[in-house]
C-alpha cells in the first residue's frame, strides 16, 4: 500500500513538473477545458435547445465525435497486437503511448455521450442493482459495457507494466498477456458494437447496412495509426523518447492498407446508393449532391473524399511514403478526412431526410463547438499526463529506488515538498 | 418500521432491490431535509418542495413499483404542483383494463386536413407551446401519389385543397416496437393494453428511441416545456399527459388518461369528419374490428416488421 502511494506520488510529481513549454501547453488545455465547461453549464441551464439539434436530427456533433473517438480508441490494438502476440519488438517502445491514446480517446468518447444526454443527473439509471439497464436488448447498453470494459483493460495493463518497471522488475507475462489478448478481441468488438448501434435501426436506411461495421473498423485503423504516427513523431522530437524508425515505417504500412480498404468500401457503398434511384439512397443523395436548395453537407463530404483519396494515392506509392514530409502530411489528411467523414458524413445524414422524407438540416452551434473543444482539450490533457509519466519510467529515469530515498529523507511526504508550482517566467 | 436502516439489507423477506430502494428513499429524504434545514430562510413549503424533489430524483422505475408506491408517486406529483402553482391537478396511475388491446383506424377518404385533431391533442396532452410540439402530423398528398416525400406536412391554406388528399401519422403503438428495444434503461415499454409509454422520470434523454422510430412518433423536450397555467389540463395520468420537464422524450399515448377511463382519445373526439376510429381489438363487436373485417386496410412501412396497431382504409 505504501509502495502504491509512493508510485502515485512519483507520478503526480512527474506530471506537475516540466519545462515552461509543458506548463504553457497544459495551461492552454486547462483554459480550453474551462471554456467547454462554461458552455456546458449554459446547455445544462437552458437545455439542449442551445444546440443545433431538433426533433428531426436528434443526434449531431456530439455523437459524431463519440463515434470517431471510439474508432481511435479501438485502433490502439494495432500497436498492442504485434507487440504481445507476434512478439515484434519494433512496436514495443510505442505500445504504452498507444494505450495512453486509447485511454484518452475513451474518456473523450464517454464525455461526448454524457454531454449529449438530456438528463445527465439520471445516468445512475444505467447502474446495476439500483438502475435498470436494458441488457442485452439495447445496443446502447452493450456499448456502455464494452466502452467501460475497454477503458478498464487499457488502464489496467499499462498500469501494471509501468508499476513493475518503476519498481525495477520485469512485468510477469503470465499475468498480463492473457489480459492483452482479451483486450485485442475487445477492441474489435468495441467498434463493431458501436457500428451495430446504428446499423441495427431499419428506420434509418443510410445506416442499416452490413457494411457499416467493417467500414467503421477500416476507418478506425486508418485514422488511429495515422494519429499515432504524428504523436510518436512529436514525442520523439519534444519528449526525447526513442521511437524506432521501424515502428513508424510499419505503422505507415498499416495506415496505407487500411486507407486502401476504406476507399474500396466507399466505392462499393456509393455504387449501391446511386445505381438505382431508390428512396433508401436519399440520404446519400443529400450528403453528396444536396436535395434542392438543401446542401449543407456537400462541401464537407467532398473535401473529406478529396483528402482521403489524395492521401491514399500518395501512401500507395512506396517512394513517396518513404519521404517523411509526404508521410506526415498524408497522415494529417487522413485524420482530418476521416474526422469529417465520421463527424459529419455518417451520423448526421442518417437523420436526413427524416422518416417521412422531409429535409430538415442541422449545423452545430457555438455551444456544441465549445463543449467539443473542451472535451478534446480534456483528451489531450489526459494523454499528456499519461505520456509524461510513462516515458521516464520506460526510459529508466523514474524508479522506486530514487523515490524511496526521497521519502526517507522527508518523513512526512508533504506535497509542498515538490517544486511543482507552475512558474513560467 | 422497526428495522434499523442497514438491517434491511439482511432482511430475507425483502429482496435486495427493494432494500436498496428503501435505503435510497431514506437517503433522499435525509439529504432533502439536510439541504433545506441548513437554510434558515426556507419556509415550510420550500422545505417540503425540496424534499419532494429529492424523493422524485431517487424514485424507482414506474414499471417496477408496487401499487402503493405508484400511488405515493402520483400523490407527490399532485402535491408538488400544488406547492408550485397553488392549483390542483389529478394524476392517475390507473393500470390497464382486462382483455383490452387498443387499435386505431384512419379513414383516408374522410380526412380533409382540418387539423382539429392536432389542436385537441396539444391541449389534451399539455404539450410544449413554445416549440409548437405536436404528436400528430397531417400530410397533404397530391392525388395519384402516396409518396410522403412529395407530400406537404406544413400547409397553411384553405382545406381541403383541390386535387389533394390527407393522411395523419402519429405513434402507431407498434406491437413490435423498435423504440422499446433500444432504450438503454427500460424507460419506455409497451403496456399490456398495447400502449407504448414513457416514464418521464426514468428517461435519461439519450434519444436513441427517436433514432429507432421509423414513423417520427417521438418528441424531445429541448428546453423547459411551456404550458400557460390556465391551459393546463388537470386530468392527468402518470404515463400520459402529466407535465414533462426538459431533457426527456414524450409521445402519443392514445390519451392513456382518457382511454383507460373508457373514453376516446382527444383526436378521435375532435375529428369533425369521423375519419378517426379507436377501439378494443379484442372485442369482436367493436367498430375497429368491423373496419378490419369489412374494409381493405393497410399499414405504413409494414416491411419493417414493427406491426403497427394503426390501420388506414378508404370508403
Amino acid at each position: 500500500m505504501r509502495t502504491l502511494r509512493a508510485f502515485f506520488n512519483d507520478a503526480l510529481r512527474e506530471a506537475t513538473q516540466g519545462s515552461t513549454a509543458y506548463h504553457a501547453w497544459m495551461g492552454v488545455l486547462t483554459f480550453l477545458m474551462c471554456c467547454g465547461a462554461w458552455a456546458y453549464s449554459v446547455q445544462l441551464r437552458e437545455g439542449l435547445i442551445v444546440t443545433g439539434l431538433h426533433d428531426h436530427v436528434s443526434w449531431g456533433f456530439y455523437i459524431s465525435n463519440f463515434t470517431f473517438l471510439v474508432g481511435v480508441a479501438a485502433a490502439a490494438v494495432i500497436l498492442v497486437m504485434p507487440t504481445y502476440v507476434l512478439k515484434d519488438h519494433d512496436f514495443h517502445s510505442a505500445v504504452l503511448i498507444g494505450e495512453a491514446m486509447a485511454v484518452a480517446a475513451l474518456i473523450m468518447a464517454i464525455s461526448f455521450v454524457v454531454v449529449d444526454v438530456g438528463g445527465p443527473a439520471r445516468l445512475w439509471h444505467l447502474l446495476p442493482v439500483v438502475g435498470r439497464i436494458n441488457f442485452p436488448r439495447s445496443l446502447l447498453a452493450w456499448d456502455i459495457l464494452v466502452l467501460n470494459g475497454y477503458l478498464a483493460l487499457n488502464v489496467g495493463v499499462p498500469f501494471y507494466l509501468l508499476y513493475s518497471h518503476w519498481q525495477g522488475r520485469e512485468a510477469d507475462k503470465r499475468y498480463y498477456v492473457p489480459v492483452v489478448l482479451l483486450s485485442i478481441a475487445w477492441a474489435v468488438s468495441l467498434h463493431l458494437v458501436t457500428a451495430f448501434l446504428y446499423a441495427g435501426l431499419p428506420a434509418r436506411p443510410f445506416w442499416n447496412s452490413s457494411l457499416l461495421g467493417p467500414r467503421f473498423l477500416a476507418t478506425a485503423f486508418t485514422a488511429g495509426p495515422a494519429l499515432m504516427i504524428l504523436v510518436l513523431t512529436l514525442i520523439r522530437r519534444f519528449g526525447g523518447y526513442p521511437v524506432a524508425h521501424e515502428t513508424i515505417q510499419k505503422l505507415s504500412v498499416v495506415v496505407t492498407v487500411a486507407a486502401q480498404i476504406c476507399v474500396v468500401m466507399t466505392i462499393s457503398e456509393l455504387f449501391v446508393e446511386f445505381y438505382r434511384n431508390t428512396h433508401h439512397g436519399q440520404s446519400a443523395r443529400y450528403l453528396f449532391f444536396g436535395i434542392g436548395e438543401k446542401r449543407a453537407l456537400v462541401p464537407w463530404i467532398w473535401s473529406s473524399i478529396a483528402l482521403i483519396a489524395t492521401a491514399t494515392g500518395l501512401l500507395t506509392l512506396h517512394h513517396l511514403r518513404a519521404k517523411k514530409a509526404v508521410l506526415y502530411s498524408a497522415c494529417v489528411m487522413l485524420f482530418v478526412g476521416i474526422l469529417i467523414e465520421k463527424g459529419i458524413g455518417t451520423i448526421i445524414p442518417g437523420f436526413i431526410p427524416e422518416p417521412w422524407g422531409k429535409i430538415h438540416e442541422y449545423s452545430p452551434t457555438w455551444v456544441e463547438l465549445t463543449v467539443a473543444l473542451g472535451i478534446w482539450a480534456l483528451g489531450a490533457f489526459v494523454f499528456t499526463v499519461l505520456a509524461k509519466v510513462a516515458i521516464p519510467i520506460e526510459m529508466g529515469l523514474l524508479r522506486e529506488a530514487n523515490s524511496a530515498l526521497h521519502s526517507t529523507v522527508s518523513p512526512t511526504p508533504q506535497p509542498a515538498a515538490n517544486p511543482a508550482a507552475p512558474t513560467p517566467e | 418500521m422497526t428495522d434499523s436502516p442497514f438491517q434491511i439489507l439482511n432482511n430475507k423477506t425483502m429482496d435486495r432491490r427493494d432494500a436498496m430502494t428503501t435505503l435510497g428513499g431514506m437517503l433522499a429524504a435525509g439529504l432533502g431535509v439536510l439541504q433545506t434545514s441548513c437554510s434558515p430562510l426556507a419556509s415550510a413549503a420550500e422545505k417540503e418542495k425540496a424534499q419532494l424533489d429529492w424523493q422524485a430524483y431517487f424514485q424507482q422505475n414506474f414499471q417496477l413499483m408496487t401499487d402503493t408506491e405508484k400511488d405515493a408517486t402520483v400523490r407527490r406529483l399532485e402535491r408538488s404542483y400544488e406547492l408550485n402553482t397553488g392549483n390542483r391537478i389529478d394524476v392517475s396511475a390507473q393500470g390497464p383494463r382486462k382483455d383490452v388491446l387498443y387499435g386505431y383506424a384512419f379513414n383516408v377518404s374522410k380526412c380533409r386536413g382540418y387539423m382539429d385533431c392536432v389542436k385537441a391533442c396539444i391541449e389534451e396532452n399539455n404539450q410544449d407551446r413554445a416549440s409548437g410540439m405536436a404528436y400528430i402530423r397531417i400530410h397533404e398528398n397530391k392525388k395519384g401519389s402516396m409518396d410522403f416525400e412529395e407530400a406537404n406536412d406544413d400547409f397553411f391554406h384553405q382545406v381541403p385543397a383541390a386535387g389533394h388528399f390527407y393522411m395523419g401519422t402519429q405513434c402507431f403503438h407498434c406491437q413490435n416496437p423498435p423504440c422499446v428495444d433500444v432504450c438503454p434503461v427500460k424507460a419506455t415499454w409497451m403496456e399490456p393494453d398495447g400502449i407504448v409509454v414513457v416514464d418521464y422520470n426514468w428517461c435519461i434523454g439519450c434519444r436513441y428511441c427517436m433514432a429507432a422510430c421509423p414513423y417520427d412518433a417521438r418528441r424531445f423536450n429541448w428546453a423547459d416545456p411551456v404550458v400557460p397555467i390556465e391551459e393546463v389540463n388537470p386530468n392527468q395520468h402518470y404515463l400520459g399527459n402529466r407535465l414533462r420537464k426538459k431533457g426527456v422524450v414524450e409521445k402519443c399515448t392514445f390519451c392513456i388518461q382518457r382511454s383507460r377511463d373508457g373514453k376516446n382519445p382527444a383526436c378521435v373526439e375532435a375529428c369533425p369528419t369521423g375519419a378517426r376510429v379507436f377501439g378494443n381489438l379484442l372485442d369482436p363487436n367493436s367498430e375497429i374490428r368491423w373496419i378490419l373485417a369489412n374494409k381493405k386496410v393497410f399499414r405504413l412501412k409494414e416491411d419493417l416488421g414493427t406491426e403497427p396497431k394503426f390501420w388506414y382504409y378508404m370508403d
